[in-house]
Formats: C-alpha cells, sequence, structure tokens
C-alpha cells in the first residue's frame, strides 16, 4: 500500500515508477506528479500565481503540489482509472514556490495547467477550476489568485468586449480627453420622473454619460420601464440641448436571463447607446449578455457589485486583476477599476495594474503593480476603467496623472451635491477637466501645478470655484490592504 | 441661442473653455506630431452630433511634422468658410488604437441655433427621438 512520505527522504517527489505509483492508498500531492520544479511552462500553459497560507506544519511546495492537484485532477487518494487518461497531461503542476517577503507564512506558488484543461470561451470552466474546491482545502489557511497567464491560443476563444474602447469612442465622437459621468444619486427612492430629471441635468450640464447605481432594478418605487422611459427622455433632451452624443447606463440586471433579456430589448429600442449589468450576475449571464450587445451595437458597462467579497482580502480570493482579465475576455466595455484616490480601497500602483490590464494590447511583467506574468491580448478590444467613488474636480490632475485619457472618471456627489446644482456640478467637472487635459498637453506638470491650473481655471468659472471651495481639501487617506508584496528574493525551492 | 450652460454645441475637447487661440492652438497641434499623430482640418455647416463626416479640407497631413503649417491650413479653410464649424482632427496609426485620438472645434458660425427634440409618440408610452438642427431646414452653404 502507498504511504505519504516526508520531503526530504527519498521517493518525496514524484514516483516515477508506476506500479508503485498506483498501488492503492493515499500519497503525497508532490509524489503524484503535482510538483516539478524542472517544469519549464509552454507558450499553450495557463500560468497561475497563488499566494497560500499552508496551515502549521504544511511544507510549502506540497501545499503548492495540492493547490495544482486540487485545482487540476487529483482526489484524495490514488485512483487506477487515472491510468486509462495521458493523466500526465491533466496534472496542474506546481514549479515554483517563494517566500513572500514580509509575510511570513505566506508563499507564492506558480502553477501551470495544459491547454486541454478548458473548455474554449468559457470562463464558467476556467473559475470551476482554478477558484473551485481549491479555494476551500483544509491543509490551506488560506489561497489567494494572485494573477493569471492566459495563452494566446485559450485568449482567441473569446470574443471580448462587444464595442471596447475606440470604437465606443468613435461612436460616441468624443477623443483625447477621460469621459465623465456621474451615478444618480440617492441611489434609491427616486420615483422615475425624479430620476430622469437628474439625468437631464447632469447631461445637459456637460457629462457625457449618467448612470444607474448597482442596486436600481425594479423596486417598488420605481418600475424598470419607467426609468428606462424617463431615462430616455433626459438623454434625447440633453443631447439636443448640446449637440453631442449622451448615454446613460440602463442597469438591465435581473433575476432570471429572460428579464435581462428583455430590459435590454427595451433599452434597445428607446435608442440608448448603453446597458448596464452588475458582476454578481455571474459569468454565463455576462458573456450571454455580451453576446446579444455584440448583436445589437449595444455598449456593456460592467459594475463590479460584489467584488470585494473576491478580492479584498489579501490573503485568500482572487486578486481584481484576474477578474478584470476574465472580464476582458468575457467581453464587457466598462469595468469598475478603482480611483487610488477616492473613498474606496485602492494602492495607486495596485489600480494602475487594473488599469493596464484592461487596455494594454500587450501587459508587460510589472511587479510594483502587481503584473506577475507578460500576458498577449492577441489584438482583443479594450475595456474602458471607470473610476467613481468619493472622486471630485479638485483631483483632476491626479486623476490625469494616474489614468491617462482612456477612462471614465464618475463624479456622483460630486456634480450632484455641488452648491448650486446639478448642471453646476457637471460644468465643474467639465471645466476642471478640460482645463487639465490642455495644460498636460501644453507641456505642464500637471502633477505639480494642478491645483494652481485649477485655479485659474475657476477664475472665470463660478461652479468650479465653488466646487473647489467645497471639495477641495477633502481626500481620502487611508492605508490601503491590497498592495503587491513582490521583492526578488531568492526562491525556496 | 442654445441654453446649455456653454450656449453653444460642446462636441470636442475644449468646448467648454475660452476658445483656444492660435497660439494655444499650436501647441496642442506639436503636442499630437509629438505623438505620431497625423492632423487633418475639416468643416461642416451640419454639426449634428450623429454626423460623422465632416467634410475633410484636405486630406491629413501625414508627412507634415511642422506645427506652422498644420496652421496654415487651418487659416486657409477659415478664409474660406468663416460661418463654418470647423474641427482639428488627430489620427492615431498605432496598431490597436487607428482612430482620431484629438478632436476640438476651432472655428464657429456667430450664432449657434442647435437642435430641438422631435418626439413621436409609439406604442403606448414609448417615445421615438429624432434630433433635429434648427440650422439644415436651410440648403447646404446657406446655414449660418
Amino acid at each position: 500500500m502507498n504511504k505519504p512520505t516526508e520531503p526530504g527522504v527519498t521517493g518525496a517527489d514524484q514516483i516515477l515508477d508506476k506500479k508503485q505509483r498506483y498501488s492503492a492508498g493515499v500519497l503525497k500531492y508532490r509524489q503524484m506528479g503535482y510538483w516539478d520544479a524542472d517544469y519549464s511552462p509552454k507558450d499553450t500553459d495557463t500560468l497561475c500565481l497563488f499566494r497560500i497560507t499552508p496551515q502549521e506544519g504544511v511544507d510549502p511546495i506540497e501545499a503548492a503540489a495540492a493547490v495544482a492537484g486540487e485545482s487540476s485532477t487529483a482526489t484524495w487518494t490514488v485512483v487506477w482509472t487515472d491510468r486509462l487518461t495521458a493523466c500526465d497531461s491533466y496534472r496542474a503542476k506546481a514549479y515554483k514556490v517563494e517566500p513572500v517577503p514580509n509575510n511570513p507564512g505566506q508563499y507564492f506558488a506558480w502553477v501551470a495547467y495544459d491547454i486541454i484543461l478548458f473548455e474554449e470561451g468559457s470562463i464558467a470552466n476556467i473559475t470551476a477550476s482554478l477558484i473551485g474546491n481549491v479555494f476551500s482545502f483544509k491543509p490551506l489557511k488560506a489561497a489567494r489568485l494572485e494573477d493569471i497567464r492566459m495563452p494566446v491560443a485559450l485568449v482567441k476563444t473569446f470574443k471580448g468586449p462587444p464595442t471596447g474602447l475606440v470604437v465606443e469612442r468613435e461612436r460616441l465622437d468624443k477623443f483625447g480627453r477621460p469621459l465623465l459621468g456621474a451615478t444618480t444619486k440617492p441611489k434609491l427612492g427616486l420615483s422615475g420622473r425624479n430620476y430622469g430629471r437628474v439625468i437631464y441635468e447632469g447631461l445637459k450640464g456637460g457629462l457625457d454619460f449618467m448612470k444607474d447605481d448597482e442596486n436600481i432594478n425594479s423596486q417598488p418605487f420605481m418600475h424598470w420601464r419607467d426609468r428606462f422611459l424617463y431615462v430616455m427622455d433626459g438623454v434625447n433632451k440633453a443631447s439636443a440641448a448640446t449637440g453631442e452624443v449622451k448615454g446613460s447606463y440602463l442597469n438591465v440586471t435581473g433575476a432570471t436571463m429572460e428579464d435581462i433579456y428583455e430590459r435590454a430589448e427595451f433599452a434597445k429600442e428607446l435608442g440608448s447607446v448603453v446597458i448596464m449589468v452588475d458582476l454578481i450576475i455571474g459569468w454565463s449571464a455576462i458573456q450571454s449578455i455580451a453576446n446579444w450587445a455584440r448583436k445589437h451595437d449595444m455598449i456593456v458597462h460592467m459594475h463590479r457589485a460584489g467584488h470585494g467579497t473576491y478580492t479584498r482580502q489579501k490573503n485568500h480570493g482572487v486578486s481584481f486583476r484576474v477578474m478584470a482579465k476574465w472580464l476582458r475576455l468575457a467581453g464587457v466595455d466598462h469595468l469598475h477599476t478603482g480611483t487610488a484616490v477616492g473613498k474606496l480601497e485602492g494602492d495607486p500602483m495596485t489600480v494602475q495594474g487594473y488599469y493596464n490590464v484592461c487596455r494594454d494590447s500587450y501587459t508587460k511583467t510589472d511587479y510594483p503593480r502587481g503584473l506577475f506574468f507578460d500576458q498577449d491580448w492577441a489584438d482583443m478590444r479594450k475595456v474602458m476603467p471607470v473610476a467613481s467613488g468619493g472622486i471630485h474636480a479638485g483631483q483632476m490632475h491626479q486623476l490625469i496623472d494616474l489614468f491617462g485619457d482612456d477612462v471614465i472618471l464618475q463624479f456622483g456627489g460630486g456634480t450632484i451635491g455641488h452648491p448650486a446644482g446639478i448642471q453646476a456640478g457637471a460644468v465643474a467637472n467639465r471645466v476642471a477637466l478640460e482645463s487639465m487635459v490642455k495644460a498636460r498637453n501644453e507641456g505642464k506638470d500637471i502633477k505639480n501645478e494642478g491645483p494652481e491650473i485649477l485655479r485659474k481655471a475657476a477664475q472665470t468659472c463660478t461652479p468650479l470655484k465653488q466646487a473647489l471651495d467645497t471639495w477641495g481639501e477633502i481626500s481620502f487617506n487611508y492605508a490601503s490592504t491590497d498592495t503587491s508584496d513582490y521583492a526578488v528574493t531568492p526562491s525556496v525551492a | 441661442m442654445m441654453t446649455n450652460p456653454t450656449g453653444r454645441i460642446t462636441q470636442g475637447q475644449f468646448s467648454f473653455l475660452p476658445d483656444l487661440t492660435d497660439e494655444e492652438i499650436t501647441l496642442q497641434i506639436e503636442y499630437g506630431l509629438k505623438k505620431g499623430y497625423a492632423w487633418s482640418v475639416e468643416y461642416t455647416d451640419d454639426p449634428h452630433p450623429r454626423n460623422t463626416y465632416w467634410e475633410m479640407f484636405g486630406m491629413p497631413m501625414f508627412d507634415l511634422a511642422d506645427p506652422a503649417g498644420v496652421m496654415m491650413e487651418l487659416q486657409a479653410c477659415r478664409k474660406t468658410f468663416p460661418n463654418h464649424y470647423i474641427r482639428m482632427m488627430a489620427f492615431d496609426s498605432t496598431r490597436g488604437v487607428e482612430s482620431i485620438a484629438m478632436s476640438f472645434i476651432v472655428n464657429r458660425p456667430a450664432s449657434e441655433p442647435g437642435f430641438g427634440v422631435v418626439r413621436q409618440e409609439i406604442n403606448g408610452r414609448s417615445l421615438r427621438y429624432t434630433v433635429h438642427s434648427y440650422a439644415t431646414d436651410k440648403p447646404e452653404g446657406q446655414r449660418y
């Protein structure tokens, strides 16, 4: 009978003798073939970096092998039916383990997956393996999927964003500056008629987009059809008043896929350029609505509601950079990716890493930004990142310096809470934005001269002056809970 | 007279700012040239938000690296069409972009009547919307 052998003892690594390997019993994962320190990943492999916290007394290499095993073919005991298959192909292989700098007890584990393991074009299938059973596995106190490299061969099985940021700009006729948006507030309670008022005022004042909030669906105070009808009246009226294409993300999230399609169809009939879904609808629903959107020339706005349950804790879950990669493949056009300077979680470098994942043609390894692998996007369309949550006009220079032009800046409270009204709030944001883009293009150092540029613009723009007087000093400086933790250190194996 | 906060059409990168001076336009052109963009001058008397194709005042200036040359084209366009909308467009041919990278208005008619919304009542409470330009009721060339 097979028995697990401790590391360092002969036979602790993969057992090559087949008769011995497949004798009934229990083996260490590393003995079963889920650890291979000499493995050199193939171009067609999917590579994952996990941050693992083994239970006391569990060897980190065995823990890494267990992650590889439990996210691919392993079960807890030896099974002879493995021998009916080309089982070595199906075994994921942990191939490197390093201690996480400054985090005792935590290890980075690199695992490679053969391309045969995944169904083409299915995020549901990828996630069922990579973040499935393995995350409940007892020998680990915690595990986090930090980053992933998907091979071009797999990337090309996905259709990606239905519109993409380049085509979105062409449709909207807006170039060379970030887009401006605002989320309608209060989140809940407005009637359809009152809600449409906020849309109209914000868009006429100068915003490009207004937005439904994530939890506005079809509650008793506002049926979804009422919301869509009043919102689209506001959108069209504002478009005529300004001569610009305008939009409002109509949240089509519903209880069933049938509800979601019904709502999306109505948005299309009313001439909306954009619909919105929440992350919590799930991967299959996201890919379905992306297919629908491709067919109907629709931009899909993704609100990442719920992501914090996976992404926020550094020791357990899935990093948002992995979620962003999967969402780009699944097919969304807008994705909330954090603000770095606003009210919600986010270390600036880490957040920039998420932006790169959305917008790069080829993402380069960049440890300080949490990017552990090169990722070739194979010309896949790009996602427009959205910065939303506790940001205001007084931070315009920081936002443009951090994120560049291809981003939607959403100032909800910063528009609707303006002392002189919603239109004035919109004007303040648009003037701040245009002044900063112009100054940057003229060669000014906006990171340092930003406040001065804003003050100067405010001299001829009362709404901007009022905004700066109201919020100019507001900032949210809390320590981030999610930094990359990477430093080049010697490997344990 | 349009009633939005600027009183005018707000297309392009800088419509909320005071009109750019020629010196300021030159700085923007320089920025685009440094990025490797090709500049183009376009004009129209139909600024409908969905009117994608303004008339080209010549072809994009692919091989022109001197902002003064681009400004000469703009001045010539202004001279020919003093009452039209004129915009500067910068094209980026980078793989994965291959689109417009900058766009801003540099000439406008003295008076901008703007647009109205035409609402067609259909199917219950649904509406079909048309954004209608007051100026385009007149023939091309006689609108502003």
